[in-house]
């Protein structure tokens, strides 16, 4: 199979994809779980039940408020002992509802299956999409109902299905792409007809030729979806790289949108938890995340609870094998570390990495030495070496002029930084600064 | 050489001849006043009047009727100097200085988990909202210092930010640039800050830090002047009514309420003067001053908290300031 391979800069790191043999395995019920009320990019939820009421798997706790904003769901039955700030993997508390299981494990009994799904309309599945609480599972937890919707003046002629998963370590779309493939395929399929396209590219990075070869299998009497493979290329799997390397559109500069182009991208997990909620009434109140890291005895991929604390999915993996360093959810490139293990896993939890205190570098940031590093691994073919000295020179204007805002914090600067500075960090803090000034001005 | 020094000359010459020129006939006309006025404003573009810098100020006093005590770096005598040279009566509002309400250093407060990034706070707040435990705590990485224009922040030893009062013109740009929100300006005069931004449970705050407010509410019924209560878990002093008397500072059990040059004087009456009228002993709020009616008053050491309410009534000037009778050491303990 040919193998694509077009997009500027980029890195590739170690691949160390050390769960990709292991099965998916069930986690079961959590004695407690806290479901964060804003799991999404968008307006927080707005909780529907009060402490002592009794819930059961399924049922809404969290109503959506605005159109950027999902509802969460009841992940295990039982009561609800409190509503309040609980730590989020964001960093910051954040309100959450907190359940405590009844053992029974029980079904609300108002989950509607649609076994004729695809003579639904599409304004019936995205109406369905958006109450079963369906966000991006690959990480950035955009509200998938939000990304069917494109305005009516921007023609979507191509749908990606993502399965590039190109985060050294993770391997939790890989599992899902050999053990529920046909849930993947069903999902594009629902979710290209309520974007009316009839075309859909299924990317797979080519580090994963069982993958590849499971999708291709499947989608051969498929004529509207094909398989391609990638070259195996961090940050693969991000929207624009690899819109770029699929059909080689570039998508605009300050702040465009894959939709300008004509291009709708959804991960594969997206895809799976859509069929499930179309087909059977399933809302989003579990995930397949990655366990891994030399950190932990036995990395594993587990399917979740939203809501199950991290530190119960570390002690099914057999619990820390040496000092901890550092806990990451997400991968190693674009995660962002935890400072506590009561941190529940949410609807974009990826994966969980351990490192142990042993692969944890001390950094100290040196001066910049102009070396141009991170110029060239730059994917969105920024500079973020001058983009690092406006941020710490405070020079706002001049940042947005150099386009921060399309800088998608890949951490490719970072990695290849030989001076060791926080590239990321300091672009994050720009992008922040001009967000801010720009909502000012508005 | 004799033609080096007259080409030379010549130059010379021509060339303030065309300067001189120059000047006359290119000439930009200020008004005098704005010249005046940038002379005698401080000059360090601090922007805390609003415009970008000095000489916009000045500009904008004498065309857009800008407000007179508009510069608040320059202080007292800027004020007076710019009221003269626009000829209106000075209003000289009471000086503020900018205080750090965070107490817990290093020592005293505990992390979530150690920070290797970036030397800044507003940079550090990103990633999950610093490293210290309380959310409220003082990052200590040198924003406030770093855009102060009168250099006075300084770090401590412990990673807090400490703003000198002598230094501080209360311009409020640390203020604005604070990404925890936990710098407030105060009047110069009122000497008294509960150093703590904590709105959490009192059980929460014991755990994060040591000298953080703990929600006790002991100063709450300490103060005589009933001037500090509660909000949502945190004590703040209404300063309106706070006499800086100090008492909360001694009694708060964290440490968390701190006064500048504490303890205050206190006051003793004058034997000579005294005439025994009584008014003080019915003004004083902690019934400090006895004594029998045309008899020689005095005050009690003990119960005297300095809040000067007698002084400012004393019809005979006979009330007067003494130092402490305890250290700050010894009130402590």
């Amino acid at each position: 199979m040919k193998v694509r391979c077009s997009f500027q800069g980029g890195i590739h790191p170690s691949e160390e994809k050390i769960s990709e043999g292991t099965p998916v395995e069930d986690l079961g019920v959590p004695e407690r779980v806290v479901v964060p009320l804003s799991q999404h990019i968008g307006a927080p939820c707005e909780a529907t039940v009060s402490p002592g009421d009794k819930v059961k798997k399924g049922d809404r706790v969290g109503q959506a408020t605005g159109f950027v904003s999902v509802n969460v769901h009841a992940s295990i039955s039982g009561v609800v002992k409190s509503i309040g700030l609980f730590p989020h993997p964001l960093g910051r508390p954040l309100p959450a509802v907190e359940i405590e299981s009844d053992g029974e494990d029980a079904w609300a009994d108002h989950l509607k299956s649609h076994e004729d799904y695809m003579d639904l309309s599409p304004e019936a599945l995205k109406e369905i999409i958006r109450d079963m609480g369906l966000v991006g599972m690959g990480g950035a937890a955009f509200p998938t109902h939000v990304k069917l919707s494109p305005p009516k003046e921007k023609s979507i002629d191509t749908f990606i299905i993502n399965g590039a998963e190109c985060e050294p370590y993770l391997t939790a779309d890989h599992r899902l792409m050999l053990e529920e493939a046909e849930s993947i395929v069903a999902g594009a399929r629902i979710a290209m007809r309520s974007l009316g396209v009839h075309r859909g590219i299924i990317a797979i990075e080519s580090n994963k030729p069982d993958a590849i070869e499971k999708m291709t299998a499947l989608t051969e009497d498929m004529p509207e979806l094909e398989v391609t493979a990638l070259r195996v290329r961090y940050p693969q799997g991000a929207e624009k790289q690899l819109i770029k390397t699929l059909l080689n559109r570039e998508v605009p500069f300050s702040g465009g949108l894959p939709m300008d182009v004509g291009v709708i991208v959804h991960n594969v997990g997206t895809l799976s938890a859509i069929y499930k909620a179309v087909r059977f009434g399933i809302p989003l109140i579990e995930r397949v995340t990655t366990v891994t890291g030399s950190g932990v005895r036995e990395p594993k991929n587990l399917r979740a609870r939203i809501g199950t604390p991290i530190k119960v999915l570390i002690e099914a993996c057999g619990g820390f094998s040496a000092d901890v360093g550092k806990v990451i959810i997400g991968g190693p490139m674009m995660g962002v570390g935890q400072y506590s293990l009561e941190i529940p896993v949410v609807k974009g939890t990826s994966g969980i990495l351990v490192q142990p205190l042993s692969e944890v570098e001390e950094g100290i940031a040196h001066t910049c030495i102009r070396c141009g590093s991170c110029i060239r691994a730059c994917p969105s073919r920024l500079m973020p070496t001058i983009l690092a000295v406006f941020a710490q020179r405070e020079m706002f204007d001049e940042a947005e002029r150099y386009d921060v805002i399309d800088c998608i914090e890949c951490g490719c600067c970072s990695y290849v930084c030989p001076a060791r500075i926080p590239m990321v960090q300091l672009l994050r803090y720009a992008k922040a600064e001009v967000l801010a000034r720009r909502k000012k001005a508005a | 050489m004799w033609i080096a020094v007259f080409c030379l000359s010549g130059l010379g010459l021509v060339a303030s001849l065309g300067l001189g020129l120059a000047a006359r006939r290119f000439a930009v006309e200020v008004d005098p006043k704005i010249e005046a006025l940038e002379r005698v404003l401080p000059g360090v573009n601090c922007g805390a009047c609003g415009y970008p810098g000095c000489s916009h100020f000045a500009r904008a006093l004498v065309e857009e009727g800008a407000p007179v005590s508009g510069c608040m770096a320059g202080g007292e005598d800027t004020v007076l100097a710019v009221a003269e040279l626009m000829g209106v009566e000075a209003v000289i509002g009471e000086k503020r200085v900018a205080v750090v309400l965070c107490k817990g250093g290093r020592g005293e407060s505990k992390t979530k988990f150690t920070y290797r990034g970036v030397e800044d706070c507003k940079a550090a707040v990103i990633v999950s909202g610093g490293d210290k435990a309380c959310p409220h705590g003082c990052l200590g990485l040198r924003t406030c210092e770093r855009v102060c224009p009168f250099d006075a922040v300084e770090i401590s030893k412990d990673g807090i930010a400490v703003i000198d009062p002598e230094k501080c013109t209360g311009c409020g740009i640390c203020v604005k640039e604070c990404p925890k929100e936990i710098i407030v300006l105060v009047s110069v005069e009122k000497r008294v800050s509960i150093l703590c931004c904590s709105r959490e449970k009192g059980s929460e705050v014991r755990k994060k830090c040591a000298v953080g407010c703990i929600a006790c509410e002991t100063c709450v019924r300490v103060c005589p002047f009933d001037a500090i209560s509660m909000e949502g878990n945190l004590a703040i002093i209404d300063y309106g009514r706070c006499r800086v008397c100090g008492l909360c500072i001694a009694q708060c059990p964290t440490r968390a309420i701190e006064g500048r040059d504490w303890p205050f004087p206190r006051v003793e009456i004058m034997d000579d003067r005294c005439t025994g009228c009584g008014i003080c002993t019915m003004v004083c709020p902690v019934d400090a001053i006895e004594g029998e009616k045309k008899e020689v008053h005095k005050v009690s050491e003990d119960r005297c908290v300095g809040c000067l309410l007698c002084i400012d009534r004393c019809p005979k000037e006979a009330i007067r300031l003494r130092a402490p009778a305890h250290s700050a050491s010894e009130l402590a303990a």
